[in-house]
């Protein structure tokens, strides 16, 4: 696919290094509007590292981060939920004593006009937005702990895609799945796609990455081996790039 | 919320007629069971400690209003300062150091109140026991953000800061008065502690009761608003008026009860003689009605619970303590909010010291001493978890009175000596924690 004009994010030549290990060696990478980007590479590679310094969670060592061409600085969390970047951790970061609705809305409660958090609107929400991605979610007045992995996959999803996110982070998002979650998750992210979002897509799955992404950059020891156009290349290719770390000759 | 709970909207599995009458109640009134367990015990101390005077030793003095009434005051001290410890529990944090900033608080306001004030405002002004009473409020409330700083923001473990303020603390209310007892304290302030005197009396409860049950019935009525409007389902109509009723009656019982212990004799004689009375001093009956330290443990555990069930600082708390990680994911400042809880608990330690110092009518240095520990109890028995993440203000409340009815209990049917005293209140901890992890099991 042709991708022309301003990226919608460019992280450019990030490095994070924690304790003398490079986890993360100068690398460059790009998402347009209404295109999905896989990152891949071994466990370890610092697929994670990179795009939680665009969540949030880390702070890059250097490098510039750039939304719609305006470089921004991203110190916590917060400065990205402000850019609209929103993210569903592999670990899924839900509170598990807290219900599903005190989970959709940690962080960004809705509150009635004398200041306190209004449970009734929050849980009426969580309900509709629940009921478009996974119209089988009943449990909403028990803590989390007690859903299954596929339920609060569901709540940790919703978590991103209700407050109109522009760019989406999927870490993993199938890993803990059945069959069943996993195609619900893989149309939602068509939708998403087709609604304009731009969303980085960290999974292991080559089929996965070659049936949902666009583009694929693969890393390797913290560094970037390339960047393709899935449609250009073969699964095996890409098993090349992240075994051998080794480039194929068609590379975007 | 788990603290809020609400019924679900889809209908349940089993139906309501294949449950006995029991579960039927619990289902549709939605109350926690765990509450009504704690409740349940408690009844079931104060019946065992009456009875056992009743049978044994020919003299059941533990359900009087007399007794009753003490119990309220006694709870206040621990009570205020068991509100807080939730907060710090739950956010898997614990504060050992509230007994020795009772007692070095207690010790600056003491001084304060007793040397330094008198001078430049004269002795029983007006204002001495304001301005005593908010500086041990700041003061607290600055030792509790010291020790959370340290805790957050150098990343020291709590057990071990509040370990050492356990100790610096107890040490300098030693040097602020070389050891000294300062007595007595502002005639004022000394009503903050309760007493004859301090103490509403029978109007000023029945007020009290009264707005209390239309903040209740006010309550109920909203939660069912707010339902409706999102069409969830409602409390069956004849549930919502049975809690009404039990908590309206319960209130109104504990009207009755302050209001039936009558001012001592000896008081009542002071009280004619100044006021003009006439009649028989024997003949009058002036109530004592709510004791002030109990309005205060009453006004502090409404406004906690409101600010752990009702404001975004409470769902953090709660965040914290389930999900540290994903607290601060969600953009959640968690260190500024362990900062900014230390500094509650001291706050409410220093509170703490203003009854406790006020019902002493001296400030010592020995005050609180050991108070961490039953503060730490209070809590634990009242269902907060030292895993973190779960616990109730109401629960810490119920907690408190159960370890204290316990003391009181064991005095009253003449095992006076402490150390029984220790024994009992040791074993039902472990017990009462025991058995909440055999409840939690069960239903889950």
């Amino acid at each position: 696919m042709a991708n022309s004009g301003t990226p919608l994010v460019e992280l450019r030549d990030i490095s994070i290094a924690f304790g003398g290990i490079k986890a993360v060696d100068h690398v460059s990478i790009d998402l347009y509007a209404g295109e999905v980007v896989g990152l891949l590479g071994h466990n370890g590679a610092g697929k994670s590292t990179l795009i939680k310094c665009l969540s949030g969670a880390y702070k890059a060592d250097s490098g510039q981060i750039l939304i719609n061409g305006k470089e921004v600085e991203i110190k916590n969390p917060r400065d990205a939920r402000a850019e609209n970047i929103e993210t569903i951790y592999q670990t899924l970061a839900l509170a598990d004593n807290l219900d599903a609705a005190s989970n959709l809305f940690l962080g960004r409660e809705l509150v009635n006009p004398l200041g306190f958090v209004d449970d009734s609107a929050m849980e009426a929400e969580t309900r509709k937005i629940l009921a478009r991605l996974n119209p089988n979610f009943r449990k909403f007045n028990v803590p989390v702990s007690a859903l299954s992995g596929g339920q609060r996959q569901s709540v940790a999803i919703a978590r991103a895609v209700y407050f109109n996110a522009k760019i989406l982070i999927m870490d993993e998002p199938t890993a803990a799945l059945g069959p069943q979650e996993t195609q619900m998750v893989s149309e939602l992210i068509q939708e998403l796609k087709a609604q304009g979002l731009g969303i980085f897509l960290i999974e292991h799955d080559i089929h996965n990455v070659m049936k949902l992404c666009d583009r694929a950059s693969v890393m390797k020891n913290g560094q970037l081996v390339g960047t393709v156009n899935v449609d250009e290349v073969t699964d095996e290719d890409i098993l090349g790039m992240i075994i051998l770390g080794k480039k194929p000759a068609k590379a975007a | 919320m788990t603290t809020t709970p609400t019924a679900p909207q889809h209908a349940p599995q089993i139906s309501d007629a294949q449950l006995n009458p029991v579960a039927r109640f619990i289902r549709a009134t939605e109350l926690d069971t765990r509450l009504l367990g704690m409740v349940g015990a408690l009844l079931m101390i104060w019946l065992g400690f009456h009875l056992y005077g009743v049978l044994v030793t020919g003299n059941g003095v533990f359900l009087t209003p007399r007794n009753l009434w003490n119990l309220s005051v006694q709870t206040a001290v621990t009570g205020i300062m068991a509100t807080g410890m939730v907060l710090v529990i739950i956010t898997r944090n614990i504060d050992l150091s509230v007994g020795s900033i009772v007692g070095f608080t207690g010790m600056v306001m003491g001084i304060l109140q007793v040397n330094i004030l008198p001078q430049y405002l004269g002795l029983g002004h007006p204002m001495i026991w304001v301005i005593t009473a908010i500086t041990g409020l700041i003061v607290g409330a600055l030792i509790g953000a010291f020790h959370g700083w340290l805790i957050a923001y150098r990343a020291i473990p709590s057990f071990i800061v509040t370990l050492g303020g356990l100790l610096v603390w107890r040490g300098a209310a030693f040097l602020t008065a070389d050891g000294k007892t300062i007595s007595p304290v502002d005639p004022t302030f000394a009503l903050l502690g309760g007493g004859p005197y301090g103490a509403i009396g029978s109007t000023g409860s029945w007020i009290v009761g009264i707005i209390g049950c239309v903040a209740i019935i006010w309550i109920l009525m909203r939660s069912r608003t707010a339902r409706r409007k999102h069409q969830f389902a409602l409390r069956p109509m004849w549930a919502e008026a049975t809690l009404a009723c039990l908590t309206c009656g319960a209130l109104i019982g504990a009207v009755l009860v302050v209001n039936a212990y009558p001012w001592p004799i000896g008081i009542v004689k002071t009280y004619a003689a100044e006021n003009g009375l006439t009649a028989d001093p024997a003949t009058i009956f002036i109530s004592h009605g709510f004791a002030i330290p109990v309005l205060i443990l009453a006004a502090v555990a409404i406004a906690m619970t409101i600010l752990m069930t009702r404001t975004r600082f409470g769902r953090y708390v709660f965040a914290i303590g389930g999900n540290p990680e994903a607290a601060a994911l969600a953009g959640i400042n968690t260190r500024w909010m362990t900062l900014k809880i230390f500094a509650l608990m001291g706050m409410l330690a220093g509170l703490a010291a203003v009854v406790a110092s006020a019902r002493l009518n001296s400030a010592t240095n020995a005050l609180g001493d050991l108070e961490e520990l039953y503060v730490i109890a209070s809590a634990v028995v009242g269902g907060t978890s030292l895993a973190g993440g779960v616990g109730t203000i109401y629960g810490a409340i119920i907690g408190t009175l159960v370890i204290q009815s316990l003391q009181t209990g064991m005095v009253l049917i003449g095992f006076g000596d402490g150390s029984y005293r220790k024994i009992v209140v040791g074993i039902a901890l472990v017990l009462a924690v025991y058995l909440d992890i055999l409840y939690r099991k069960k239903i889950k």
